[in-house]
């Protein structure tokens, strides 16, 4: 294994021209010694591993496609429909800066997903990086907030009913619901004063705080240190030279990689942008292509797939309330695992059968919820949505029984990595 | 001799992964292809019962076909344009793309007045539409993107007379649809034939059941019933285009940035081997 260069910061800042001006002035060395080529993670990362730094990736495509996509739309309930069909069809490349935009929405939650899955698989929520968690899942709370204000500005007619369904919901919060539902519209429906308070929040409240929580989950990070799939603690087994003999270098190690991996994503992405930017209404609703129309109500309201998983079990409940409740519980579930998860390893690779069936059942829960949330909700479907509800809910309440009760093999003391 | 070795496996892989890129996107841009025209629209002209077979009608149209589109737009200038506008689109973007000459977009397309860098309105006035018809005719540079061009096309080719609406006329596609058949000149006035079916119910009972048999022409129109197909197709195949017009600029530009990624993958790859040798 090649050892990165000793830190050469002194040297730098001792010499002379532009860099050593700067380097004297911005901690730019230190920052790449410490975080970037200093910074040592697990060899044996896998698959599952490409999805943080892609989110880093749509992160960076929304900003970029976002910020253009501003300076041609026209915010307000006469103009934004309208705004949207000009910058697709006359501003210069708009077609291909709105596509990137929403793309990168369901490309957003599709590698945000499969990064937060790969947390459960190898359990890299557990102690020491619950606040790593933590912070993911807020992270993912705004991006939630964020698509639902993002699919409301242009204004077809599935933005004005699914914003309807959506703040609707708080209105079965007992006592305070229906003020509150009212003070979120600034109206009483979903009107133009909606339309100009989300684009507020779009642009400028939660991309700020997106952008803060992401920072504070990449420190969290850097503090505990990457997980791996075989959960083992890299940190506990040091070389003679005091880094981790588990560990290799962020850079270039995983920059290369991670390259891969990019490229890979972009080949996908741009398939889906260029071929099927639709995905056959999943990306893209066909009632959207219609301007919103308080008159005439779309013959299924449902959201975007990334949201009917607990669309799904909105609709399970047959009472509104309680449904809406179930829903809230279903996202904040995810906070509570570390808490949850009492196993003694980590890893799925180490843990028992009872703990691998249930986050099979679970898979296959959250999988067919997404299903059921784009049907309608009738006969057999809600049967279904009912049952898949509460095997969701079970991985969830029995987490502590079952870690807890099964026998786990043991862990090994070093990562498992064949050299290839 | 190891890393030879190696860099074959690896150049092979990329080559391979390449090859299965190109083949995938081959195979996308033939979905693609095919989910616009896929079983034959023709079916309804065999034998057997017309029933609700319409609704597997697939419009069958290529919005690559440059004369199809020429057509189109003739169709929908002539017929269509008098109650519908394309706000969104300008007469000189749809000369533009569709290679119409400005001497001809002058003499056949433009209506009096307007200028090339118009959008294309409807003369009707909304206000008298709606007592007219009830509903003021819709826009239609969005109605292949929201309701789907199979859709249009079941909605053309199913026109009947039902002397109980207003407008003489009724439609599978859209049960007492506000538009008249102002096609029927060209395709015909047809009146629906229906046969009393023996059918079990839910409740295991026998019950007769009335399906539409088929189409029967009263009244010829002046083009025949193969010539009244193109029509639909071409008008359209132009609404088609109309919902978005980038969109053969977007799959021509497609295949260079996906080939291009395919190809710059495969470089990352090599470059990924090559540092990682070090890691045991």
């Amino acid at each position: 294994m090649a050892t990165p260069a000793a830190p050469a910061a002194n040297g730098v800042k001792n010499g002379k021209g532009f860099k050593a001006w700067l380097y004297k002035r911005l901690p730019v060395q230190e920052f790449v010694d410490n975080q970037i080529t200093g910074y040592y993670a697990p060899k044996n990362f896998n698959f599952w591993y490409f999805f943080g730094v892609l989110s880093l990736v749509v992160l960076a495509i929304q900003f970029l496609s976002g910020i253009f996509l501003t300076m041609f739309y026209k915010v307000g309930e006469a103009t934004a429909f309208d705004s949207v069909e000009f910058i697709m069809r006359e501003v210069e490349w708009g077609w291909l800066i709105r596509y990137l935009h929403s793309t990168g929405a369901s490309a957003f939650f599709v590698v945000v997903y499969l990064h937060m899955y790969r947390a459960l698989l190898y359990g890299s929520y557990k102690a020491p990086r619950e606040l790593l968690w933590l912070f993911g899942m807020a992270v993912y709370l705004a991006l939630m907030a964020e698509a639902f204000m993002g699919y409301v500005l242009p204004w077809g007619n599935m933005s004005f009913w699914g914003a309807q369904v959506i703040v609707n919901l708080f209105g079965t919060i007992p006592g305070i619901g229906p003020g509150l539902v009212e003070w979120i519209r600034g109206d009483y429906g979903i009107a133009d004063a909606t339309l100009n308070r989300f684009f507020a929040l779009h642009v400028v409240a939660i991309p700020l705080a997106l952008l803060l929580l992401v920072v504070l989950h990449l420190v969290a990070l850097r503090r505990t240190g990457s997980n791996n799939p075989d959960g083992i603690e890299i940190k506990e087994k040091l070389g003679p030279d005091g880094k981790p003999l588990d560990g290799i270098p962020f850079h270039p190690y995983y920059t290369v990689k991670d390259l891969v991996g990019v490229a890979v994503f972009f080949v996908l992405f741009s398939i889906v942008v260029f071929f099927v930017p639709t995905l056959g209404g999943l990306f893209l609703e066909s009632p959207n292509f219609e301007p919103a129309n308080p008159l005439s109500t779309p013959e299924h309201i449902a959201p975007v797939w990334y949201f009917t998983p607990y669309y799904a079990i909105l609709r399970a409940v047959p009472d509104q309330r309680l449904g809406a409740l179930l829903m809230f519980l279903s996202v904040a579930a995810y906070l509570f695992l570390p808490w949850l998860d009492r196993s003694p390893v980590k890893s799925i690779r180490y843990k028992g059968w009872m703990s691998k069936v249930a986050l099979g059942l679970f898979t296959v829960a959250f999988l067919v919820l997404m299903y059921l949330g784009l049907q309608p909700a009738e006969g057999v479907y809600v049967a279904l949505a009912r049952i898949f509800t509460v095997i969701y809910f079970l991985y969830f309440l029995l987490m502590p029984i079952y870690t807890r009760l099964e026998t786990v093999k043991p862990v090994p003391e070093r990562v498992t990595y064949h050299a290839h | 001799m190891r890393i030879d070795r190696h860099m074959k496996r690896w150049v092979l892989a990329g080559k391979v992964f390449v090859a299965a890129a190109t083949l995938a996107l081959a195979l996308g841009a033939g979905a693609v292809r095919s989910a616009e025209a896929s079983t034959p629209g023709e079916s309804h002209e065999g034998e057997g019962v017309l029933g609700d077979s319409w609704q597997h009608w697939k419009a069958q149209n290529e919005v690559a076909n440059l004369a199809s589109l020429q057509r189109g737009a003739r169709n929908f200038m002539s017929y269509c344009q008098g109650c519908h506008s394309l706000k969104y689109v300008r007469y000189s973007r749809l000369a533009e793309d569709l290679a119409i000459p400005t001497d001809q977009l002058e003499q056949l397309l433009l209506p009096p007045g307007a200028k090339p860098a118009d959008y294309i309105t409807t003369s009707m006035p909304a206000k008298d539409a709606e007592n007219w018809f009830g509903k003021a005719p819709p826009d239609l540079s969005l109605i292949a993107r929201s309701r789907g061009t199979d859709y249009l096309y079941q909605f053309l080719k199913t026109f009947y007379a039902d002397p109980s609406k207003p407008t003489g006329a009724n439609n599978l596609r859209l049960p007492g649809t506000a538009m008249p058949h102002v096609l029927s000149s060209l395709e015909g006035v047809k009146k629906p034939v229906y046969r009393e079916v023996e059918v079990t119910g839910e409740d295991g009972k026998p019950h007769t059941e009335r399906v539409l048999e088929k189409f029967e022409m009263v009244v010829p129109g002046s083009l025949t019933e193969s010539e009244y197909d193109a029509f639909v197709r071409d008008t359209v195949n132009f609404l088609d285009y109309v919902g978005e017009p980038t969109q053969l600029k977007r799959r021509a530009l497609g295949i260079w940035v996906v080939l291009f990624l395919v190809a710059f993958t495969w470089l990352a790859l090599l470059l990924k081997k090559e540092y990682w040798k070090d890691v045991h």
